[in-house]
């Protein structure tokens, strides 16, 4: 590909690795360093739950030699580095003769698609909104509603899903309240299907863009003041370019970079987001898997979805790292 | 500071009487919002009873004031007992609310506080030691920024029993890139300004250039990342919360949104369980994003441009 050196490749695909390598030890040490017995809390929680157990001793001695907790650290933790890289997460513990990689098979292609339809959209209306709002050509009252449609910016998503969903499925009835498909529907590529997945999903995608576009807005509005006392956008003027022109050409073009960048950088904050969203709307993803997962104690699926979501993360930031020196030929010359 | 001279052609029409740019709108405002919660839980502590926030202590179910419920067993009229209604556990609403708000604030507040230390320590570090310290402190930010951290703490805390702190001290384990990145960018632009080269020259320490001369100029920097990890902790804080991990027996507002959607106070219109701790929680997250408009406007003089 033109614009990619090797060097910049090799440096992007080691920060990707390190990525996931950093999020997965945390995972693994940090509840083997806390203080408290894991194991023990499980059960206590358990019978919480079940009211006593029997022989809950025998439970723990076989949870420690299931998950080889008497080996030396090094062997568990290569053991754990090998099980992730091979995506091989075990048995649900709560639906067993489940693997835990089939049940984000299941999942992902949901959480995906919503994610990536939000996230097109508020992207979107939002550095729309922000460039219309420097410019000087926007109508004034443009200039007033824009601010105000921003109120709920920085709410988070979770709570905007809950208002959507009280007020839209549960007291209008305009739209389904849970799930990403009708009941009695088989999935497949039938209009049926796609018109339910479609209608199923507006709730969910809207209760995260209504929170979000606001901080792109507000970003790209800084971006195009500054790109607007650039001495190119003096030379437009004096061209006599048709104002419109100037706006998307030499404006937006440039203001946008800073945008991407900085969606890379909080991609993370927003699958967060969309684990909650998919929880409150029961929306059949990975936030309701987690969710389900941490009802039911399941903790090699709480673990292995998890993984899969940080690492599905990570990879689409590396995309987005080399995608970037396409759109910005700057970037990849001038080392990191 | 003498900033009236500074430039005598620019027209004086300013939109208030106030030259101050900490005195913007936007700033106090969001400034007010915060004192209100606080100061509404501080006057609760004292006027109200704050046991009704423990299960069984109040009727089952009770609409706010003012309000009326109905359901097959008949109907139930808010009372001034309850004035923000009850939840179907028997917690009182109001209660749960004076416990729940500080707490949350708190959480924000520990867990941004100990991020921004880190994020100093390491900030400047990386800025005046260059080097390798720096390529490990720039990649190890870089790196932690774009983990989800919430997926993280799911399957920490899934794991692990955590009370109060011990989930701020976990949730400012990815408060510390922000700052980090921050400081470390503005220590390389300053390092070459002039008043720092003076420091050097007039023999100033390394401690002293950082903390005497640098740190006040990064100040309305700071406070803005400060804000942005406390909206960053809080959401985290509320997201497993309301996926019901985090301390389990204090009552939250995370937790009191947990229990309405797990015990269906949304399809039996119990709107007030979850609705005034969203409530309280939205008037938070605006306080702090007005607070962080505020900032950006003492920071960035660009930006205090009149709309036209």
């Amino acid at each position: 590909m033109k614009g990619i050196t090797l060097d910049y490749f090799i440096r992007r695909l080691g920060v990707f690795v390190l990525t996931v390598w950093i999020a997965a030890t945390l995972i693994y040490i940090i509840p083997r360093v806390a203080p408290g017995d894991p194991i023990a809390a499980m059960v206590s929680r358990m019978s919480q739950q079940a009211g006593y157990i029997e022989n809950s001793d025998k439970i723990i001695e076989g949870w420690r030699k299931r998950f080889g907790l008497d080996d030396p650290w090094y062997v568990q933790y290569g053991r754990y580095l090998r099980n992730l890289v091979t995506f091989d997460f075990g048995y649900s513990l709560a639906t067993f003769p489940t693997t835990v990689r089939e049940i984000v098979v299941r999942a992902m292609p949901w959480t995906i698609g919503l994610l990536s339809i939000s996230t097109a959209l508020f992207f979107v209306i939002g550095n729309l909104l922000g460039a219309l709002l420097a410019w000087k050509k926007t109508p004034a009252f443009v200039k007033v509603l824009i601010p105000a449609s921003m109120v709920f910016t920085s709410v988070p998503s979770l709570l905007a899903g809950l208002m959507l969903l009280y007020f839209f499925a549960f007291q209008l009835d305009w739209f389904p309240s849970l799930g990403a498909y009708g009941r009695g529907i088989t999935p497949g590529w039938n209009w049926p299907f796609i018109k339910s997945a479609i209608w199923h999903s507006i709730l969910p995608a809207a209760s995260i863009v209504v929170v979000t576009f606001g901080y792109w807005t507000l970003g790209m509005r800084g971006m195009m003041i500054t790109v607007e006392g650039e001495d190119y956008m003096t030379l437009a003027q004096a061209k006599g370019l048709r104002p419109f022109y100037t706006l998307y050409r030499y404006m937006i073009r440039n203001a946008i970079l800073p945008q991407i960048t900085a969606l890379a950088l909080t991609l993370g904050t927003l699958v967060g987001g969309q684990v909650l969203v998919e929880y409150i709307f029961s929306y059949q993803g990975m936030g309701n898997a987690i969710f389900t997962a941490i009802r039911n104690q399941d903790y090699p699926v709480i673990q292995g979805t998890s993984y899969i979501l940080i690492l599905t993360t990570a990879l689409a930031v590396f995309i987005m790292d080399m995608l970037y020196p396409l759109i910005d030929p700057r970037i990849s010359h001038e080392g990191s | 500071m003498a900033t009236v001279s500074a430039a005598p052609k620019r027209k004086v029409s300013r939109f208030n009487r106030f030259d101050n740019p900490w005195l913007n709108p936007y700033l106090l405002t969001g400034v007010v919002l915060i004192l209100i919660i606080l100061l509404g839980a501080l006057i609760g502590r004292v006027a109200w009873d704050s046991n009704l926030a423990l299960v069984g202590s109040s009727p089952l179910k009770q609409p706010p004031v003012g309000f009326s419920h109905t359901t097959l067993r008949g109907t139930s009229v808010g009372t001034w007992e309850h004035p923000l209604g009850t939840d179907g556990d028997g917690r009182d609403m109001l209660a749960v609310m004076i416990v729940g708000a500080p707490r949350t604030l708190a959480i924000g507040f520990i867990a941004a506080a100990a991020g921004m230390a880190i994020g100093i320590l390491l900030g400047f570090m990386a800025g005046f030691m260059g080097g390798r310290v720096d390529d490990i402190i720039r990649i190890a930010s870089d790196t932690t920024i774009t983990i989800p951290s919430i997926l993280v703490l799911i399957v920490i805390q899934s794991v692990i029993p955590v009370n109060l702190i011990g989930m701020a001290l976990l949730i400012s384990a990815f408060a510390w890139p922000g700052p980090t990145r921050l400081i470390r960018g503005q220590v390389l632009s300053m390092r070459e300004s002039g008043y720092v080269k003076m420091a050097r020259i007039s023999g100033a320490s390394t401690f002293d250039i950082m903390f005497r001369e640098m740190m006040p100029n990064l100040i309305p920097y700071l406070a803005a990342s400060f804000i942005g990890n406390m909206q960053g902790s809080i959401l985290a804080a509320i997201g497993l919360e309301v996926l019901g991990l985090g301390p389990q027996r204090v009552p939250t507002l995370g937790k009191s949104i947990y229990w309405s959607v797990q015990l269906s106070g949304l399809s039996q219109g119990l709107w007030w369980w979850w609705g005034f701790p969203a409530l309280i929680l939205v008037v938070i997250f605006v306080g702090l994003l007005l607070i962080n408009l505020g900032l950006d406007e003492v920071s960035n003089p660009r930006l205090r441009r009149k709309v036209e």
